[in-house]
Order: structure tokens, then sequence, then C-alpha cells
């Protein structure tokens, strides 16, 4: 039996007059990839923004386990939460633009810093072990995305896709157990898609992360989700394998409209009305 | 009696900070950048109103519409020839941007021969006219009001009620705020955002132009004038630095907190007051008293 | 041209990147030693000023450039270093008690003007940066007792346990070693971990709390240490002027800082040198050149400032990554030739997004 490593039970936030996230609750377990889905809107974000401190809920809770036990994380300080174990990437990439790839891994290994200011100040040799030593483990990460020919670039001057995967790349440089992916295939083309598949399986399966995402791209949800929680203007609508929850009618219906918007639908073609054919998705 | 002088005299005070800010908050509400050039506009403005009324001998009126005109005119150039090129760098640059300019209008005043480094004072029609309120017959006890400080609030308000109608009933005023928000979008919606940030600059220096002229007779006009629109930072602070009535209410608090400080308080609270009041203002609504609290999103 | 090959990890760390940079800055700290035996005692004097600025501009470029906070009022810690120094001195406290005390105090007047900058961001924090200028620039006339007031006060030669330093010559070297001392600690902290939280927090403060730094405690750190050299500096100062007064700490001295780390090129340790050199350099220049102008511009007392915004102006518009930025392109240049393209270091056409959404 795997262990739960993050609960949320009956999280609700509310800003002003508008109910984001109404009582949601979901286990994320140990190694497995859990994700979030839903129509813009939806509270996916918000949840992610929850879990890494930046809002309060209303009402509910976190828990978590940490590395020294179970806790509270609604509690925790927003600062505190990476050296927890949690990492996360931002849907509208947040990098340090004007920094080099490296520089910004190096900041995402901030949490394992070894050093005080007055060590820092002198740059004794202890500090110059914990570079060297900070050094390697980002390097580790850059091999492992295949980054190195952007490793000295300033990030301001780099296309999307590779923006998305330094984030990413940030983000494992903090060494986590659970790792927040913000639609990590948005803005990328087929094959950047495809590698970020492969990458979250190895995230999964050699690193052993936990991976929490949010995505909209279902072929990427159903080729590496372990577990799908579909959400729908901050409610919960269906939750299960990624095959149970695609066809749940329920989240068919938030997606596509109901059967009545769909043959709504019609097309005049050579004067002739021409209704669609049920099953057939109009785009 | 003298409770209500010194509230008139700060309110007066404060309607000069309140012109200022206002111009630092109509630059902001269409840039969204400072600029830190609005104290010396409202010097250059007083010395336009000398110019016409001395060197070229121009009637009152006239000279102080001249003078209106020609710093909008001015405002208008001065964002099309340096503010323009810079916009969208960080706010950082534009401020020191506008720093720079405050210089050179100093320094350019100051090099003026003869009126430069003098204290001139503005002959206005209506100098140490005063007006007495209530007493009895031998005018004791009678609120004794100046006419300058009553022409500076009678001026104040007459302007900000034709910005407001400027701003809520006009098209202008949403493009403004639109353009202000995200340039961007602001072009793809066919907004002429160049166009309106140089009128929100000939504008904002328009209104640094009327304060000047209706403070000169009250402190002279000087090349150092430009200073007193520091304190209209914390007036426009004050009020929430993206609100129009905010500034002006801003100004109003600030001046009235300085003229009874200055009478109450100790030596060296007059000058600090409205420094004073701002850092309580950013530690208990950082936002100010109109200011709205906009948060990214991530 | 030059091309660096990397074998291993430490040579990113380095201070000195490669067998050019060790020749060049070993030659200028030579030149920097000979300076008093080369120089006549006037240019020494401003090399001493320069190097005073310098440690000011080290403190507001970390605040500034790396940190990404603006403080427009950063005469105050100046003054607040110079007077305590000047109060400690007369009273026969030796210079490096003297000193240490200054840069402390300074530090803790840092540290209350940074608490409530923590809730304030971008023109909220100058204004209140400012207002604390003009505070503590009132408080310096006020409190007579200890400041003298608006007269100001004089102040006695260093004296470092009995070794009293008279010529200008011996100050110089002391403040040589204090800024290279100064200039040390910062290159090492921007290569450490505590150097990289600050330059996170400039770039994106939400992403840096998301990695673990704890933004309320580096922001104030950051402002203690640059509140911590302009102490210094300013301790530095009031002996280099022998006299004191609360005018010299205003808000033209504040925006005269300022002007140096823009000018200079924000965001790199280079750019407080070059930017201190250009703020003594400029005076000069104008002195210089003031005779060859007809009289009406060139006796006119406002020349001074006139220029200083001109110049300001044309950088920003120009040049904005400052001397600096200018230097670099110019290396890069020479190191390139004849294969320099011109739109190497453009900048990309940015347009204006709401700063209050960030």
């Amino acid at each position: 039996m795997t262990d739960i490593l993050l609960s949320a039970k009956d999280l609700s936030v509310r800003f002003g007059g508008v109910l984001a996230v109404n009582r949601v609750s979901f286990d994320v377990q140990q190694g497995e990839v859990f994700t979030l889905i839903g129509p813009n809107g939806a509270g996916k974000t918000t949840v992610f923004n929850l879990i890494s401190r930046i809002y309060t809920p209303t009402s509910g809770e976190i828990t978590y386990l940490g590395p020294k036990g179970r806790l509270n994380l609604t509690q925790q300080a927003p600062q505190a939460v990476a050296s927890l174990g949690i990492a996360r990437t931002f849907q509208n990439i947040e990098l340090f633009e004007h920094a080099s790839v490296l520089h910004n891994l190096l900041i995402g290994r901030h949490t394992h810093r070894s050093s005080s200011l007055l060590q820092d100040l002198f740059f004794t040799s202890k500090v110059r072990e914990a570079e060297l030593k900070a050094r390697e483990k980002a390097e580790e990460v850059i091999d492992f995305l295949d980054l190195q020919h952007h490793r000295d670039a300033l990030v301001a001057g780099l296309p999307y896709g590779v923006r998305k995967v330094v984030e990413l790349a940030r983000a494992l440089c903090t060494e986590p157990r659970l790792l927040l992916l913000d639609e990590p295939s948005s803005g990328l083309n087929v094959e950047e898609t495809d590698d970020m598949a492969f990458w979250i399986q190895d995230i999964q399966h050699e690193l052993g992360v936990t991976v929490l995402m949010v995505e909209h791209d279902m072929s990427l949800v159903s080729k590496v989700s372990d577990r799908v929680l579909a959400m729908n203007q901050g409610e919960m609508l269906a939750m299960g394998t990624p095959r149970e929850v695609q066809t749940d009618p329920g989240v068919v219906e938030a997606y596509l409209g109901s059967i009545d918007d769909v043959s709504s639908l019609r097309r005049k073609v050579n004067g002739y009305v021409d209704a669609p054919s049920p099953g057939h998705t109009r785009v | 009696m003298l409770f209500l002088q010194l509230v008139i005299s700060g309110i007066a005070q404060g309607c000069i900070y309140g012109l200022i800010a206002l111009g630092f908050v109509l630059i902001y509400k269409a840039t969204e950048t400072v600029s830190f050039a609005q104290g010396e506009l409202m010097m250059l403005g007083a010395f336009g109103g000398l110019v016409g009324m001395t060197l070229l001998g121009f009637p009152y009126w006239l000279a102080v519409v001249c003078a209106i005109a020609a710093m909008a005119l001015f405002g208008l150039l001065l964002e099309r020839v340096v503010i323009r090129p810079i916009l969208g760098q960080p706010a950082f640059s534009v401020v020191m941007l506008t720093i720079g300019i405050g210089y050179v209008a100093r320094g350019a005043i100051t090099m003026l021969p003869g009126i430069g480094t003098d204290t001139q004072a503005l002959p206005v029609p209506y100098k140490d006219e005063i007006w007495k309120i209530g007493g009895n017959e031998f005018g004791v006890g009678a609120l004794v009001l100046n006419v300058e400080h009553m022409a500076v609030i009678g001026a104040t308000a007459v302007l900000c009620a034709l910005l407001y109608a400027l701003f809520r009933y006009s098209k202008l005023g949403v493009a403004m705020q639109a353009a202000s928000q995200n340039q961007l979008a602001a072009y793809y919606m066919g907004i002429p955002v160049q166009r309106l940030n140089g009128l929100a600059w000939g504008l904002a220096a328009a209104v640094s132009a009327i304060a000047g002229l209706l403070l000169a007779p009250i402190t002279f006009v000087h090349a150092n004038m430009g200073f007193i629109g520091l304190k209209a930072f914390p007036a426009a602070v004050v009020g929430g630095f993206g609100s129009l009535p905010g500034a002006i209410v801003g100004g109003l608090v600030i001046g009235i907190v300085e003229s009874l400080s200055g009478f109450y308080l100790p030596d060296g609270f007059k000058d600090t007051a409205a420094y004073i009041v701002v850092l309580v203002m950013l530690m208990v609504k950082p936002n100010g008293l109109f200011g709205e609290k906009l948060r990214k999103k991530v | 041209m030059r091309f660096l090959f990397k074998t291993d990890y430490a040579q990113d760390i380095r201070l000195a990147k490669h067998g050019g940079h060790v020749f060049w800055y070993s030659a200028l700290l030579l030149l920097l030693f000979v300076a008093p035996w080369l120089f006549a005692e006037y240019w020494l004097a401003q090399l001493t000023l320069v190097l005073i600025y310098s440690v000011a501009g080290l403190g507001l470029m970390l605040l500034a450039g790396f940190t990404g906070l603006f403080s427009m009022g950063h005469a105050a810690f100046l003054g607040v270093g110079a007077y305590t120094h000047a109060v400690m001195t007369n009273a026969g406290i030796p210079f490096p008690i003297a000193i240490v005390c200054a840069a402390g105090l300074a530090a803790a007047v840092g540290l209350v003007v940074g608490l409530p900058a923590l809730r304030v961001k971008g023109i909220y924090l100058g204004i209140a940066t400012l207002s604390f200028g003009f505070i503590v620039e009132e408080v310096l006339a006020r409190w007579e007792s200890v400041t003298g007031g608006n007269a100001g006060i004089h102040i006695a030669k260093p004296n470092l346990f009995g070794w009293v330093l008279e010529s200008g010559t011996e100050f110089y070297f002391l403040c040589l070693v204090i800024t290279v001392t100064a200039t040390l600690g910062i290159l090492n902290l921007l290569r450490a971990p505590t150097g990289r939280a600050f330059v996170a927090i400039r770039d994106s403060e939400i992403s840096a709390q998301s990695m673990g730094i704890h933004l309320a405690y580096y922001k104030t750190l950051s402002f203690a240490i640059s509140a911590a050299l302009a102490g210094v500096a300013g301790a530095l100062y009031a002996h280099n002027l022998q006299f004191i007064s609360p005018d010299q700490f205003n808000i033209l001295q504040s925006i005269d800082l300022l002007l140096m780390i823009v000018i200079g090129g924000v965001g790199s340790v280079h750019g407080a040198f070059l930017g201190a050199i250009f703020l003594i350099a400029m005076p000069q220049v104008i002195a210089q050149v003031k005779d060859f102008l007809p009289a009406t511009v060139g006796q006119a007392p406002g020349l001074q400032g006139l220029v200083y915004g001109l110049v300001l102006i044309t950088f920003v518009l120009f040049e904005p990554m400052g001397l600096y930025g200018r230097w670099l392109k110019i290396r890069t240049y020479l190191q390139m030739f004849p294969f320099y393209r011109k739109g190497m270091f453009k900048r990309q056409k940015s347009f204006q997004k709401s700063d209050r959404l960030k």
C-alpha cells in the first residue's frame, strides 16, 4: 500500500464573491502521476496556488507527508514549501529573465544551501565546495533534459519551448518529492510534447518523483497519467483512470456541451441543411 | 478662528500639491510611468506667466492662457521626443529620465540672464487682496481669507470637475486606461496609444502650469520652485496612485497636516509632516485611500 | 579573438575568469598602488573621492541593480554613517571601531527602512525611501546636541590606535584598502547563494519564493548591507571633507548616487566604479570646457545641472546599459573583429505592460 503523499480535503477558496475552488478533495499517492483536467477557469491552477501557499484556503485542509512526517500544509509559510520537497512550474513562465539558464538552475538549488551569510561574504572553501556540488547537481539535470546547448544563454533570448524546459529543469533542481506541473505542454509543438511525455515518465520512474499535473492535451494526459481528476467551475466532476474520466458523461458535457447544444450545430451545404452525425465532434 | 485659518491655508497649499499630484496620476494612468519632472513643469509654467506679463506685456488673462497653452505644447513635445522612445523599458529608467528632464529644466532656467537666479513676483490682479468674513464692525474676530488662497481652491475645484467629466464620460478616458494596462493589446484594439500618451503628457503639463500660476503669487517665481513638487508625491501616494480624485484628496490631507503641524508641533515637523504621513499610509494602507490592489495571477 | 575553453567547474566560480582578467586587474591594482607617486596631490584627492563614491555606489548597486529595490533616499545612510563616525572620532574613539559602528548604525537604519519596504513595491518603495531620506536629513539638522545642527561639525584626522593619518597619501591608501575589501566582499556575495537569491528577487519574486527564498529576509539583508556600505563611505567622506553638515546629505546627493549607478550601468559591479569616475570627473570637465564657451553659457550657474540632466537623458535613451554596457560593446567589437555584427546587443522592442500586475 503506497503512502499518500498529498491529501486535500474539502478544499475551498473564495475571492470576494467568486468561489474559485469548492470542496475539492483528492489524494495523491507516492510515485504516481495525478492530473487535473478541466475547461479554463475550472480552478486547477488555483488548486496549485493553494498547495504552493500563494493563496490560503478559506476552508478545508491540505496534508502532506513531509520529510519529517505528516503535516498540515496550510500552516506553512510560502517559502517553506520548497524545502518540504514541493516544486512547481508556472503556467506563464516565471523564469529569472536576466540570468543565464545555469544561473536559473543554481537558484533552484537554494533550499540545499549550506553556507551562512558570513561564509558567503568571505567565500570560504566550504562555500566553494558547496558551489561545485551544486553545479554538479545542476549539470545532472541539464543532462537529463538535454539543455547543454543553452547552458550559458540568457533566458531573455530563448524561444518559448526551451523556456518551458528550463522551468522544468529549475523545478527538478530542488530535488522535489512532489512536482507540480502547470500545463507543461501548452505552447509546445507535437515533437516537443512527445519529449515532454517521455520526460514526465522518466521523472516518475527514474527519479521517483510524484507528479501532480494540470493539462489540456488529452493525448499527453492519457499517455502519462495514472489517475485524473476532472474539475469544472471550481467543483469536482469525476475522478479515476484517464479512460474512466474521459468517458464520464459529466466531463463530456463540460467540455463539449450537452447533446442539445451539439444537435443545434447545423451546416448549410449546397442549400441543404445538413445535421451532424452523432458522435461527431464539431470544432 | 486661528484653527480655521490654518485649515484654509492648508487647503490652499494642499490644492497646489493636489494639482501637481494630479499631473503625476494623469501620466501614470495613461502610461504607467512616474514623472519626477512635474515640479519643474510647474516652475516652467510660472516662468511662462512671468515672461508673458513682464517681457511681452500681456494682460493677466492672456498671459495665463498663453502660458498654459505653451506648457501643454511643451508636454506634448517632451513626450514625443524624449519619453516615447523608452516606453516599455523598466519603470526605473523612465523615472531617471524624468529626473534628468527636471535637471535640464532647472539648469536651463537658472542660466537665463537676469531672471534666472532672482526671485520674481508675478503681478497678478488679485495680489495681496483679502476678504473678511464675519466679525464685528471694527473687523475684529473676522475670518481673514487671502484671495490668493481662495483663487487656488476655486481653480482646483473647477479643474477637477472638468477632468472628472473628461474621464468619466468620454471614450478618451477609457482608452487611456486601456493603454496603461496593456499597451500591445491597446494597439491591437486600434487605440492610438502614442497620441494618447502625448495627450496625457500635454494635459499633465497644462495642469502643472496652472498650479505654477496659482502658486506664483504665494511663493514668488524662482528656479527652485520645482522642489515643492516633491511633496506632491506623498500626496499622490496617500490618495492612491491610480486615482484622480485621490490625488486631490491626498494633496488636501498633506496640506492640512502640514499647516497644522507647523503651528502646533515643534520646529522641523512642518517640513517632514508630509513624509511622515506617507510612511504611515504605506504601512497601514499601502494602496492609498482610493487605490486599487491588483495582484499578479500566476 | 579569445576563446574560453572550459575544463572544470571551478573556472566558472573563479573571480578572474581567464588570463586576461588576471593581467589587467593586476595592472590596475598596481597602478592604484603607485598612484601617490604618479599623480599630483589634487588628482590624488580626486581619486580618493572616486574611491569613496565607489563604495557608496557598490551599496546602492547591490540594492537597486542586483536586488531590484530602488532606493531614492540613499544619502540618508551616507549621512548616518558620516555623523556617527564624526561624533565618535571627535570623542577620541579610534578609527576602526568608529567606522564599524558607523557601518553598524547605518545598517540598523537600513533595516528600519527595509522593514516597511517589504510591503511595498516599485514606485511606492521609491517614495518611501525618498521620505525616509527627508526625515533623516531633518533629524540630522534638528538633533543639535549630537550633530551640531545646520552649523555642521568638523572632524579630527583618522586615528588608527595611535597612528594618526596626516597626509593625503596615507588617507588614500586607507580608502584604497577599504574599497578593495568592499569590492571583494560584494563579488563574493554575488557568486554565492546569497547573491543569487538577490538576483532572483529582482527578476521574479513569486518564483523566488517558490524556490524557497525567504523574501523578507533577503530584502532586509540587501537593505542592511547596502546601508552599511553607504555608512562606511559616509565615514570616509567625512574625513575627506573634514567638515560635514546636514545639507550635504539631501535629496540632491541621493539623486547623484542614483545618477551614478544609472550612468555607470545598472546591474554590474563595474558600473559603480565607472559611475563614480563620471560623477567626479564631470565637474572637472565642465570647468575645463567652460572657458571655451561664450560667457553667457559658460559662466552661468545652472550649467552643471543642465549638463548632468542632458547626460542622464542621453544615457537612458541611447545607452541604457550605461558606461559598462558601452564598454562591453566596444570590447566585443575588438574581440570579434572583423566579425562584429551591428545588432548583437540590440534590445528587444518591448511593449509596456502594467507594473501593477507584476
